[in-house]
């Protein structure tokens, strides 16, 4: 096991010449492109973790026309806000990493999905936005985005539901296969990534795939932005490599008095001061999207879980049963455990149905559930019970 | 109640009469008006060939696109985790105290709607609200009277 | 064509198939509740998860194209368990009052949770945490949301059958439930009555208003006369609800039970079908001839049917300008009632007010008819009582009659008689053919030139049909008509009829006569016929109703004797005043939205 320790990296947010990089990337081929993300081996940002320069690779592979690249900024994940800093301060390379990934596939338009929370920023956004469109006309490139809101739903962050949204419906995840890059927006394929992402495989063009490798692990390459919240004294956003432990985390982040630290949001893993040591924050240990929520003593666990159950009750979308029914179970079953009013053993019932929830659901959502639930109450249980 | 006037067809014109238009164009009436009347739902649907079930439907989905009426300034107090823990229950008794209505509720005189909503994304600046488009963070009780009172002047 | 293995069966199938369809193939029963043959995948259940070597996660077999090579087990412990859970989730949301439920021993959701033999809960109760509704505004159907397992099958066909929407899903996440606009009631929404959600609804969530206790009040009471009338569709489908295979043609012994149950006049809807006829192919002759002789401006063409009650409400919601062009002809369930209540009592010398008129229907439209104000030209209702097929079967149960082995019995008299041409009302075309067969003989003198009068293009289950008949060797009153091509078309389903509507609105065709019908394969998939429905079992009812016709004696409407006699002794000329007092019918502009 590697641990890289915690190296703080200034990449996503460091100011670059924007224009002379991408003259830069649109002199290079487009399988030249792709090539340096894939040997970036840089992984969605997401939370999901699916290989970038794949998923470029199989959208360029479609021969259709019509193609687009969209822009995941439904940020919606608790615990969550590093997308948000992103746009605030380098929107440029955003856009960037767009047109990028617009040259490598082959698409000329581009979408970015920006949740209403942060509709505030959308004047100085699409401002910043005419001023990319004027100078990518400068460079001959021939490359349109244009912003789609949210209105208030988690589930828009699942790929496939986003698209949906953006057609005017119901944000429902769909079937797959077909994935995204054979049937994604309008039906076209399509590269969907989260705005962090978009930013990285603009800084791997820029300093070369292998370079960017040599950071992280290899299982988990690169670094990545964290968004720090919780108990700490130091709340906010960093950008670390990859492949640290949860340990050398809290070193850095936590108050002194630091129990469990939540990876991933609510979707995400609970690791309890026990395994702070010997669990990577990685691909190789608890993913994440970036969420890092700390908790120290005075914390009730049973209080934390019930706020995220709280939370996928209601974000679900509510189309596949084991996540709609199987989130009001889990909820209502550890109020009444809590309450005393059914044994404690009924827990392991609902350890079985988060099983379940993971196995049978239609979409991410529903089958990461049970990541928090079981979590949480095979290392907390005793606070599920008293 | 609001006059709809001409505005849904000429979002129409604006957006197109797609079902791709269709979040758009709520948007922007509930942007204006803060809510969708039964009347902007109906008229919405005429413009682009759905049933009113369907935009309801759809509407419907989306914790944002309200279609219960709704006052001028819609205050959203973010109720996940890390508010939670950082004192989002004062906050919420503050604005119950101050508007004298319940979560859910409107002022009478219609100019303040009080709501719960999930993560904003300002975990790090917790506790957070927005009111209608603009995030207030790091709120404390003194603070959000401050605000309150602000808007209450507009 | 993809090979994969099913329990390590190989099985090859057209690419594009799903995993459902090659365990199909291989015999291996997988269950579903959200699937529907004749809807899109939807996934959303979950039931039919499977277990694909190599893959983490379970597959819903559904919704999952096959693959080359896919190895999938459909009887694991992991799929056992995850079945059985999701079962137990359902019925956790369900109100499963099963003994006292309408769709007791007849519901997907009991049959499921029987296989998977779910005993005691192990999950909790949820049903009282939800605010559920149960809406009894419709008069033809209820909507109760605590027996809904949010399968969506009620949406995709409101949406995809019938291009109405007048339900959608709406809401998320516990909250998430199918919704009418803003929760109105069905009452007051672009519903058409039509039933196609009731028929796939695998729960009681959506169920007939039924009115057999009604019924039977009214057969046990010695002062009513109770006088019922079977519409031609119900005949090939009454056997599915009694135990009998799809198709079964089952007339006689319809007729011996409802006289076995007390019924004292069993009649037919066949009868006012051949009316029906005479009426409405008079009024398009009449028509055509104001038109392309008197060159009148006023007169619409196309002329509409009119038989379908589905049909006239989309057309009253969507396309309120084309009410001109709807035949005025009532229906012929209409027709009977406003004749039973008039003529009939008149002949055997009944009390009209004590006169009880019940038909039987394949639909559900029919109740919303039946109270339709403008269904009082006998002075009283003219049809009291509307049951659908489904409603008969429980009622032939309830007697305690052993249909299988009844003996046949023969329609009582008067306004009992019917030709084959009323029969084939029950299927897509059947009216076009039958009208075709009277319409063409009054002009010409001469038989539809159709092999043994079978009229080919108008049959069928394609979405839309077109035919031309050219018009040649008129007889003199109709030689204005010498040489003309009659262009006709045929759509049934209201997504199909939409798709005529939108053609005739956009200037696209030009047709002289169409026939509509509500629901996908005409009367025969009706809204009230026996659940299951779905193409194959349409198929089989279509050719049940084709082979009823062939065998019958008498084969156009026109020569109908009781027909030609009600003419004579009491309605005068088709279209003449009495008919029109009786038998006609206007239409109201309704909300589109």
């Amino acid at each position: 096991m590697k641990d890289t320790g915690l190296v703080k990296i200034d990449l996503i947010f460091e100011k670059i010449d924007v224009k002379e990089l991408l003259i830069k990337a649109f002199k290079m081929s487009d399988e030249a492109i792709v090539q340096e993300v894939i040997t970036s081996g840089l992984k969605g940002r997401g939370g999901a973790g699916f290989p970038t320069g794949l998923k470029w690779k199989f959208a360029a592979f479609e021969k259709e026309q019509e193609k687009y690249v969209v822009c995941n900024a439904d940020e919606g994940e608790p615990g969550t806000f590093k997308d948000r800093e992103i746009l605030e301060r380098v929107p440029e390379k955003v856009y960037a990493g767009m047109a990028i990934a617009g040259k490598a596939i082959g698409a000329k338009v581009g979408i970015i999905y920006l949740r209403d929370e942060y509709r505030y920023m959308l004047p100085e956004l699409q401002s910043l936005l005419d001023e990319f469109h004027k100078s990518i006309k400068e460079i001959g490139y021939d490359f349109t985005l244009e912003y789609r809101l949210g209105s208030g739903a988690y589930i828009c962050g699942e790929e496939s539901a986003l698209f949906e949204s953006i057609e005017g419906k119901r944000g429902e995840p769909r079937n797959k296969p077909p994935f995204p890059t054979v049937n994604g927006v309008f039906g076209k394929p399509t590269v969907i990534n989260n705005v962090e992402t978009l930013v990285t495989a603009l800084m791997v063009v820029k300093i070369g795939g292998a370079e960017y490798s040599k950071m992280g692990t290899p299982d988990s390459p690169g670094s990545k932005v964290f968004s720090v919240s919780g108990d700490t004294p130091n709340p906010g956003i960093y950008e670390l490599e990859m492949g640290m432990t949860v340990q050398k985390f809290v070193d850095e982040f936590g108050d002194g008095d630091t129990k469990a630290v939540q990876v991933g949001g609510a979707a995400g893993f609970c690791v309890p001061r026990k395994r702070f040591a010997d669990t990577i924050i990685g691909f190789e240990g608890v993913p994440t999207g970036g969420s890092m929520k700390l908790f120290n003593s005075t914390r009730s666990m049973y209080n934390v879980l019930h706020n995220y159950l709280d939370f996928f009750v209601e974000e679900s979308c509510g189309q596949c049963t084991p996540c709609r029914v199987g989130c009001q179970q889990l909820l209502k079953g550890i109020s009444l455990v809590k309450k005393g009013e059914i044994k404690a053993t009924y827990l392991n019932d609902l350890s079985k149905l988060a099983e379940t929830m993971r196995l049978a659901s239609k979409c991410g959502l529903g089958q990461s559930v049970g990541n928090a639930f079981n979590s949480i109450v095979d290392n907390f249980r005793e606070e599920i019970v008293y | 109640m609001y006059q709809l006037g001409n505005l849904v067809q000429e979002l129409s014109d604006k957006y197109g009469r797609d079902r791709a238009s269709l979040m758009p164009i709520l948007q922007c009436i509930v942007k204006k008006h803060n809510y969708l009347t039964d009347e902007a739902m109906v008229e919405v649907a005429k413009e682009l060939d759905l049933s009113a079930a369907e935009v309801y439907g759809t509407a419907s989905f989306y914790s944002f696109l309200d279609t219960e009426e709704r006052g001028r300034f819609v205050i959203r107090v973010c109720r996940t985790i890390s508010c939670s823990m950082k004192g989002k229950e004062d906050i919420m008794q503050t604005l119950e105290d101050l508007l004298k209505i319940e979560v859910g509720d409107t002022t009478a005189d219609k100019q303040f709607t009080l709501l719960e909503t999930n993560c904003i994304g300002w975990c790090h600046k917790a506790p957070a609200m927005l009111i209608n488009d603009m995030p207030y963070t790091e709120l404390t009780e003194d603070k959000v009277i401050e605000i309150i009172k602000e808007y209450m002047q507009k | 064509m993809v090979t994969l293995k099913i329990n390590n069966k190989e099985v090859s199938v057209p690419k594009g198939a799903t995993i459902l369809d090659a365990a199909r193939k291989l015999d291996i029963h997988i269950p579903v509740l959200c699937h529907h043959e004749d809807l899109c995948v939807a996934g959303n259940c979950r039931v039919c998860v499977v277990e694909q070597k190599g893959s983490m996660a379970l597959v819903a077999s559904c919704a999952r194209p096959a693959e080359e090579g896919m190895d999938i087990m459909t009887n694991t412990m992991r799929v056992r368990s995850a079945r059985r859970h999701i079962v137990e989730l359902l019925l956790a949301e369900h109100r499963s009052d099963c003994t006292k439920c309408h769709r007791n021993m007849n519901c997907e959701l009991q049959k499921v949770a029987n296989d998977y033999s779910i005993g005691e809960h192990i999950f909790l109760d949820l049903v009282e945490d939800h605010d559920y509704f149960v809406d009894r505004s419709s008069p033809s159907f209820i909507k109760d949301d605590s027996k809904c397992i949010r399968c969506q099958r009620c949406v995709r066909t409101c949406e995809q059958l019938q291009y109405v929407s007048a339900i959608a899903v709406a809401h998320k996440g516990a909250e998430q439930k199918i919704s009418s606009f803003h929760d109105r009631p069905m009452s007051h929404v672009v519903c058409t009555n039509c039933g196609q959600c009731v028929n796939r609804c695998p729960t009681a969530a959506l169920v007939e208003k039924t009115y057999i206790d009604q019924v039977w009040d009214a057969i046990y009471d010695p002062n009513t006369h109770v006088v019922v009338q079977t519409a031609p569709a119900v005949r090939v489908a009454l056997g599915e609800a009694l135990g009998l295979d799809a198709g079964a043609r089952v007339t006689g012994k319809m007729v011996a039970a409802l006289k076995q149950m007390g019924i004292d006049s069993v009649l037919d809807t066949d009868f006012t079908a051949d009316l029906t006829i005479m009426e409405e192919g008079t009024e398009l002759l009449v028509r055509l001839k104001k038109a392309l002789v008197d060159g009148d401006k006023e007169i619409s063409l196309p002329m509409f049917t009119s038989c379908s009650p589905g049909w006239i409400k989309f057309i009253e919601h969507r396309y309120p300008k084309y009410l001109p062009n709807l035949s005025t002809c009532k229906s012929p369930q209409q027709m009977f009632g406003a004749l039973a209540k008039t003529f009939y009592a008149d002949k055997r010398k009944l009390d009209p007010a004590k006169v009880v008129s019940v038909s039987i229907m394949p639909c559900t439209a029919k109740k919303f008819e039946a109270d339709r104000p403008e269904m009082r030209s006998s002075g009283y209702k003219d049809v009291d009582f509307v049951l659908t097929t489904r409603e008969l079967g429980m009622m032939i149960k309830q007697a305690g009659i052993n249909f299988d082995t009844l003996e046949e019995a023969r329609y009582d008299s008067i306004m009992g008689d019917s030709t084959g041409a009323a029969v084939i009302f029950g299927a897509t075309g059947g009216v076009m053919e039958a009208a075709l067969r009277t319409a063409y003989e009054i002009v010409t003198g001469r038989e539809v030139p159709f092999e043994n009068l079978n009229i080919k293009p108008v049959r069928g289950l394609e979405g839309v049909k077109e035919a031309s008949v050219k018009i040649e060797g008129c007889v003199d009153d109709w030689k204005f008509l010498e040489g003309a091509e009659l262009k006709v078309a045929i759509a049934h389903g209201l997504t199909n009829a939409d798709k005529v509507m939108k053609a005739v609105r956009d200037g696209k065709a030009e047709y002289h006569f169409v026939e509509i019908m509500a629901c996908p394969g005409g009367c025969i998939g009706g809204g009230g016929q026996p659940i299951p429905t779905n193409q194959e079992i349409r198929q089989l009812r279509v050719d049940a109703i084709y082979e009823e016709d062939e065998q019958m004696v008498l084969r156009k409407s026109h020569e109908n004797p009781e027909v030609i006699a009600i003419y004579k002794e009491f309605l005068g000329e088709p279209n003449g005043h009495k008919a029109h007092e009786l038998l006609h019918t206007h239409y109201v502009e309704r909300e589109a939205y």
